[in-house]
């Protein structure tokens, strides 16, 4: 059977781990290699590092980190940030990262999404959508460059329309950040990953709102997500990987256990 | 003893340098021709399509120098894809011709109503003995990440489930292939990696 996914997920500035609530005011977690590895040696199945300034400042991503990685861990795992073109993309590729994400610049280009498919397989191509609910609308909206406060901006998509989207352009995997719930540790946004998996055909990963290990068991029993990504929570020495994957386990969730 | 990791103009050659020197073993990567032709042992990576790959091959000509290679080789996932016959795995659906060293078609994987790509780390439903597979069991977990397969054959030495019954591994003579990626496998993807490059000549 194939196992549902624990996924920590660091954001990477400048070549440190850090970590904001609502995307805000980071505080600087630790050096990237060290957790890389700690994380994979306590069972994490995957691992996704954001660097969250790149699209926003205009530049790639900084690639030293991504070989440095590779070099070390033995468990896949996804870069993202400011990936705009194949050779950017094949860099980061060629440096060991198993998969790319994009997500502002599929936004201001969508046949991006379609040639890094061609090239590289549609598996390693994951599209990253930042959402957020407003109360006001009712409407789910999907947000660019929010990385930075100050460029954060609304796009013309709402969140299930560019999800069909991405998947028609070649996408082979979802990364759906609740915006409402980032950092806050309140639970997963069921009501949006059900919908959301209701309009997606390729893996759906959850992220935002971990606090505690029966988010984990709510969103993988209640949305059908493949994975759930989270960062604080691992961080902060909250939830260890161990336990919660044990704890997933005894609820007849799908888990490798390590 | 030499290992090398064949240049198949595919993106993941590194991640495969480093799992083998993280078991202490060393390896090249290289396209040349007689540095493949008198390795010792020679891993075939490969992500992307089958279409994209064979096109890297062809140009630099190593297609017959990968047919008639005598020595053990591992190939992992499209690695192990591009050993059989043919794919249809390609932007445009057209069947894509392969190095033809094992017999056998990689069609679209047959998933029922689980979603595509089939990626993530599933189990083995059976293992055949083999020197590659000592010590890897039934209900061990490998990271898989694909949607296109190699159907049940006499060349298959194990399998996994996904929708339907598959081909983790296939081997011929000395051509193996492993569906998923040991290199990102934790413990028991090294473990494979370890028994390929320890296998005695």
């Amino acid at each position: 059977m194939l196992a549902k996914r624990i996924i920590p997920c660091l954001d990477v500035r400048d070549g440190k781990v850090v970590k904001g609530v609502q995307f805000r005011n980071h505080e600087i977690i630790g050096d990237i290699v060290p957790l890389a590895q700690k994380y994979a040696a306590a069972g994490a199945d995957e691992l996704v590092f954001y660097d969250i300034t790149a699209s926003s400042d205009n530049r790639v991503v900084d690639k030293s980190w991504v070989s440095r990685i590779a070099e070390v861990i033995d468990i896949p795992f996804c870069v993202a940030g400011g990936i705009k073109t194949e050779q950017d993309a094949k860099e980061i590729l060629m440096m060991g990262a198993d998969k790319i994400s994009v997500n502002s610049p599929a936004l201001r280009d969508p046949s991006l999404i379609s040639r890094l498919a061609d090239v590289f397989g549609q598996q390693c191509i994951v599209v990253g959508i930042d959402s957020f609910y407003d109360k006001e609308t009712g409407l789910y909206q999907v947000y660019q460059f929010t990385g930075d406060e100050n460029r954060t901006q609304q796009t013309k998509w709402t969140t299930f329309d560019w999800i069909k989207e991405v998947q028609r352009r070649g996408a082979g995997e979802i990364v759906l950040n609740c915006m409402n719930q980032d950092g806050v540790r309140q639970g997963y946004d069921i009501a949006q990953l059900q919908k959301a998996r209701a309009v997606c055909n390729v893996p759906l990963i959850a992220s935002g709102g971990a606090g505690e290990i029966s988010h984990f068991a709510d969103v993988f029993k209640q949305a059908d997500v493949d994975g759930a990504l989270a960062a604080s929570v691992f961080h902060k020495g909250i939830i260890e990987i161990n336990d919660l994957k044990q704890t997933l386990k005894n609820q007849n969730i799908e888990i490798r256990l390590c | 003893m030499m290992n090398v990791i064949v240049d198949t103009g595919c993106a993941n050659l590194s991640s495969v340098k480093f799992a083998v020197e993280r078991l202490g073993f060393k390896v090249t990567i290289t396209d040349d021709i007689t540095l493949i032709k008198n390795a010792d042992k020679v891993i075939l990576p490969g992500v992307g399509t089958a279409k994209h790959a064979m096109a890297n091959i062809r140009a630099k000509g190593l297609v017959e120098t990968l047919q008639n290679l005598t020595q053990p080789v591992l190939g992992f996932c499209l690695g192990m894809q591009l050993m059989c016959d043919s794919s249809v795995e390609s932007s445009d659906g057209e069947k894509v011709e392969c190095l033809g060293i094992i017999h056998t078609d990689i069609i679209p994987l047959n998933a029922e109503n689980n979603r595509l790509p089939h990626m993530g780390w599933n189990t083995l439903t059976s293992v055949t003995d083999h020197p590659v597979f000592q010590g890897i069991n039934i209900g061990d977990y490998f990271y898989f990440v694909h949607s296109f397969a190699a159907p049940i054959s006499e060349y298959t030495l194990a399998t996994c489930q996904y929708g339907s019954s598959f081909s983790a591994v296939i081997a011929k003579d000395n051509f193996i292939g492993c569906q998923f990626h040991p290199e990102r496998s934790s413990k028991l993807g090294s473990k494979i990696i370890k028994n390929f490059l320890e296998l005695a000549l």
